[in-house]
């Protein structure tokens, strides 16, 4: 299990044990964390599961993507070039073990 | 003052679940009914014909909301019910277990039914559509053991599945009718691309050819689909993607206007001042086609869903104006092929390529009269996301900007409007 903590703007958080192989974006989508939306379904097509991770995480993350990096620059919220990620490409104990992310103010 | 009365959603997809949240974000405070007849909870739908095929372990359906969406949001969710009817002078719906529920408001959100085959065989074992949660079940277990499977239809469901086969190392046949594949909804270029990338995962796509009869292996199980030339291909399991039809079957009871999908207007009213509908049952004037449409997409039912909410609760930007006119959008993934569209083309529009079609990389510029009506992007998603910002905001671009190589057409959809 992999813990994942989305810190929300209001200062709410929301941690969750999150299953291996278990996307950051299905995490959120089944728990029901705010302003996680991921319409696509997890396909990098939507960039509506765009979060901000902690720069303390950002060590050992995948690469980013041809496909993650063109969507990621069309995000509601201003692209982070340090921090942003797509939730659904993120995916615990492949890409983390525990992680923090900051949740946009808007997705859509 | 009256508390607000029971607004009842008949559908829980993509549709339904949207207005609910759409509802409660518009500040509704008065009670919702939501009724499903599937009996799981609801999914989305898309990841069906594609990621949930993989071969491995049991795949699990990507909910739509979380189990707790509905508590927080004191919502009667109702799973496995079904309405049969409407009693519009009444305010009342009817369900299959003898129950009524009234409604001040009753939207329709009943989605769309695969349509089936009606050709010799068709209801033999082995034959299966997609468009479920139970069908897909289905589907991901008889894959397992399956060595060569027809699919019949070459659209968006009938290719995505031919993929993932294609992936498992089935041997995949894919007959169609038409001349190329998508061909309602992909201008020519690329649809013919695709053609050929199919057959270069290794399917054999049978164009112009259409499915005669199944054959019987003796035991009431499909052995082979026989084409409209007389051809035989041996099959362990037949998929049929042949296209959906509206779920209009209420509104029609009821005496509501139906014509492909239930008529609305631009607020996704019907007829009835106390009666919605949207998503795929429904029928609405559309800005970007400039005629009257029924789109099967999920962008489709969800900006609908913003928009019915507002409609129901009078809530409208003044500014913004009150009719629906947002861009629409699509995406499908056959196996490492990502296809996104912004617009809507029409058969005969002028095409021009963008990219190097051979680099795997473009994107097809659809124009009628001069003026853009569509992008269709191929493994390109910021030229997607530039043409939906473009498109969105009617911003002109010119046959001659999308031939030229050099004109950057990102940074143009990104400028503002000239005044
Ligand atoms: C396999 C598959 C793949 C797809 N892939 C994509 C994709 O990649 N991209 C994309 O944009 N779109 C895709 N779509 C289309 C998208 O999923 C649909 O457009 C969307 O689900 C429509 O939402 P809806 O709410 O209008 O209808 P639905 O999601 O069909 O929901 C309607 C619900 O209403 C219920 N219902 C109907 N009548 C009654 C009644 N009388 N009583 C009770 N319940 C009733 C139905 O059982 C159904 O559950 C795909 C669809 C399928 C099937
Ligand atoms: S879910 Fe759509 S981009 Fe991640």
């Amino acid at each position: 299990m992999a813990k994942v903590s989305f810190h929300h703007t209001d200062g709410n958080v929301d941690v969750l044990d999150v299953d291996p192989g278990t996307s950051l974006m299905r995490a959120a989508v089944t728990n029901g964390v705010a302003g996680i939306a991921g319409e696509c379904g997890g396909q990098a097509m939507c960039a509506t599961c765009h979060v901000y991770v902690r720069p303390e995480y950002l060590d050992g993350l995948p690469e980013i993507s041809d496909d993650e990096d063109e969507m990621l620059d069309c995000t509601a919220d201003p692209r982070d070039d340090e921090r942003s990620r797509l939730g659904c490409q993120l995916k615990a104990g492949e890409s983390f073990d525990d992680i923090e992310v900051d949740v946009p103010g808007s997705q859509v | 003052m009256p508390r607000p009365g029971n607004i009842l959603i008949v559908g829980n997809g993509q549709a339904g679940i949207q207005l609910v949240d759409s509802l409660r974000k518009e500040g509704h405070t008065g009670p919702i009914t939501i009724i499903g007849e599937e009996t799981h909870f609801p999914y989305q739908r898309p990841p069906l014909s594609k990621d949930y095929l993989a071969a491995g372990t049991d795949p699990a359906p990507l909910p739509l909301r979380a189990e707790k969406f509905f508590m927080d949001n004191d919502v009667d969710s109702r799973l496995g019910a079904h309405v049969t009817s409407i009693n519009r002078a009444r305010h009342t719906a009817a369900l299959a277990d003898g129950s009524t529920v009234g409604y001040a408001k009753l939207v329709l959100a009943t989605g769309a039914a695969n349509r089936v085959l009606t050709v010799p065989g068709s209801r033999l074992a082995g034959i299966h559509g997609l468009r479920t949660l139970a069908d897909a079940e289905t589907v991901h277990a008889r894959l397992g053991e399956a060595k060569s499977v027809v699919v019949i239809g070459a659209g968006f469901i009938g290719l995505e599945f031919a993929a993932a086969a294609r992936k498992r190392g089935i041997e995949v046949t894919v007959l169609e009718y038409a001349d190329r594949p998508m061909a309602r909804a992909l201008s020519p270029v690329m649809s013919r691309w695709f053609a050929q990338a199919h057959r270069s995962m290794g399917t054999d796509l049978r164009l112009g050819e259409g499915i005669a009869s199944f054959e019987n292996d003796g035991a009431g199980h499909v052995a082979a689909a026989i084409s409209t030339t007389g051809r035989r291909y041996p099959a362990d399991m037949v998929l049929v993607g042949i296209g959906v039809i509206p779920r209009t079957e209420l509104a029609e009871a009821a005496g509501l206007a139906v014509a492909n999908g239930i008529t609305v207007d631009t607020n996704m009213r019907t007829e009835d001042p106390d009666i919605f509908a949207l998503g795929d049952c429904a029928n609405y004037p559309s800005h970007h086609a400039e005629a009257r449409t029924r789109l099967e997409s999920v962008q489709n039912a969800t900006d609908q869903a913003r928009h019915t909410a507002k409609s129901i609760l009078g809530t409208h930007d003044p500014t913004q104006g009150q009719a629906y006119k947002e861009l629409p959008w699509f995406w499908s993934t056959q196996g490492d092929l990502r296809l996104q569209i912004a617009g809507i083309a029409q058969p005969g529009d002028e095409t021009i390529l963008r990219g190097d079609p051979s680099s795997g990389k473009f994107s097809v510029f659809c124009f009628r009269n001069a003026r853009l009506t569509a992008v269709e992007s191929l493994n390109h998603p910021a030229d997607h996301m530039a043409a939906r910002k473009l498109l969105a905001r009617e911003r002109s671009l010119s046959p001659d900007q999308a031939a030229d190589p050099g004109f950057d057409f990102r940074a143009h959809a990104k400028e503002p409007q000239p005044a």
